[in-house]
């Protein structure tokens, strides 16, 4: 049987380090023994198959039971390739994220900001075979936290990503643009380079605004893309 | 080309995309019903640098089916978030041997994902079986020299089909984490 073909390993600097002194809840989890560099096998190049049938998808955050949440509704909408640009059809993507007033509906958040009985915050959606996927949400609150003194996070998207190896799985965040917090952020500013960390920052984008309805903002992903084979060329 | 978009903290309120029932690889509804092999139970203790339990991660699981292939007859995912104790636990099947490169063939092996506020990118490493003759050949295992470093990935048999592998993020004991 052949090799697996192997995923390319990530460019320096456009991952944030596990080791972020200027995020605090870093100092006590990041491994301070290097990670085994181990050589990618079926274990890291296959990956689970989401069963649209068995993981349902759930694509509008915007209302529960046909009651509106509260806030600015919004469709976020993009297209997931891989670095060499080939769109990832079938990839599961997990959202969740804050209400309008920055309060997650979790027990464990404890911001004085109100709930929301309308909304949950959560979706769960799969690219198309262009790599496409779009949901309705509310724009979410700014919530304080306690990593620094008046520490804010920036309003942002958790995204979870399941791609066709177990070594594309990622979860990161999206922002959104002009907003003053990202300046300040360590979680946002932990990734050196600057092109990789702007790239987390969502854009409006008035083709995917709907008139009279919601603003449109575009986000797009890339994973991590296969390494090219010997015979590629040939 | 694109650099592969930067991993962020799945952060402490990640429960929304927690599906308790998803630590339990044989539910019904996982579509892995009938499928015969040898049930486990794999649980163990997440710690950080000072051995305080991780009580905010969220662990997931990748596996092959007891026929050492990956979702064939047998759908490898898990996911259990960690309790009070920094404890998770998954209900599976003992995946079988599964080949690597080359000619190499890996011991039966579990793999981890552990996702956390505080990780920046999520941690990834193994559990294998304690006493599984195919560890001494097994292509990760052979590469982690000092004995100690290597037993952090071998889960050992607590009874009644439980396999515990604790996990420990930083510091004395610290858990061999795989750059994948
Ligand atoms: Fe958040």
């Amino acid at each position: 049987m052949s090799d697996p073909v192997t995923y390319r390993r990530h460019q320096p600097g456009t991952q944030p380090p596990l080791d972020s002194p200027a995020y605090g809840s870093t100092h006590k989890r990041h491994p301070k023994q290097s990670l085994l560099r181990v050589p990618h096998t079926l274990t890291e190049t296959s990956a689970p198959r989401f069963d649209p049938a068995r993981y349902k998808a759930h694509a509008d955050m915007s209302q529960v039971n046909g009651k509106g949440a509260l806030g600015e509704r919004i469709i976020v909408a993009g297209r997931i390739t891989d670095e060499d640009g080939r769109p990832q059809r079938g990839v599961m993507v997990e959202v969740w994220q804050a209400n309008a007033s920055g309060r997650y509906h979790h027990p464990r958040d404890q911001h004085d900001a109100p709930l929301d009985p309308n909304f949950e915050g959560r979706a769960r959606i799969f690219t198309d075979d262009d790599g496409r996927y779009s949901f309705v949400s509310v724009k979410p609150g700014a919530y304080p936290w306690r990593n620094h003194w008046n520490a804010w996070r920036p309003i942002h998207i958790h995204f979870g990503l399941h791609g066709a190896g177990f070594a594309q799985r990622m979860i990161t965040q999206m922002y959104f643009p002009g907003d003053p917090l990202l300046e300040l952020d360590p979680i946002f500013h932990a990734t050196p380079d600057k092109a990789a960390r702007e790239r987390l920052i969502s854009k409006f984008d008035l083709e995917i605004t709907k008139p009279e309805w919601a603003l449109g903002y575009r986000f797009d992903m890339v994973l991590r893309g296969r390494e090219a084979t010997p015979f590629e060329n040939a | 080309m694109t650099a592969a978009t930067a991993h962020q903290t799945a952060g402490p309120y990640w429960h929304m995309i927690d599906f308790p029932e998803w630590a339990d690889l044989l539910r019904a509804g996982s579509g892995n019903e009938g499928v015969q092999g040898e049930k486990v139970i794999l649980t163990g203790r997440i710690t950080d640098g000072d051995g305080a339990p991780v009580s905010d991660g969220l662990a997931e699981i990748w596996q092959a089916g007891p026929d050492g292939k990956y979702e064939d007859v047998f759908h490898g995912f898990g996911r259990c978030a960690t309790n009070a104790d920094g404890e998770f636990r998954f209900v599976t099947l003992k995946p079988g041997p599964v080949p690597g490169r080359g000619n190499a063939m890996q011991a039966p092996h579990i793999q981890i994902a552990i996702f956390a506020r505080g990780l920046m990118q999520h941690l990834v490493t193994r559990a294998y079986f304690e006493g599984d003759p195919l560890n001494t050949a097994d292509p990760v295992l052979t590469m982690v020299e000092d004995p100690a470093r290597r037993a952090t990935l071998i889960a050992n048999p607590a009874g009644d089909g439980v396999w515990r592998l604790d996990i420990r993020l930083q510091g004395d004991g610290e858990t061999v984490f795989l750059d994948v």
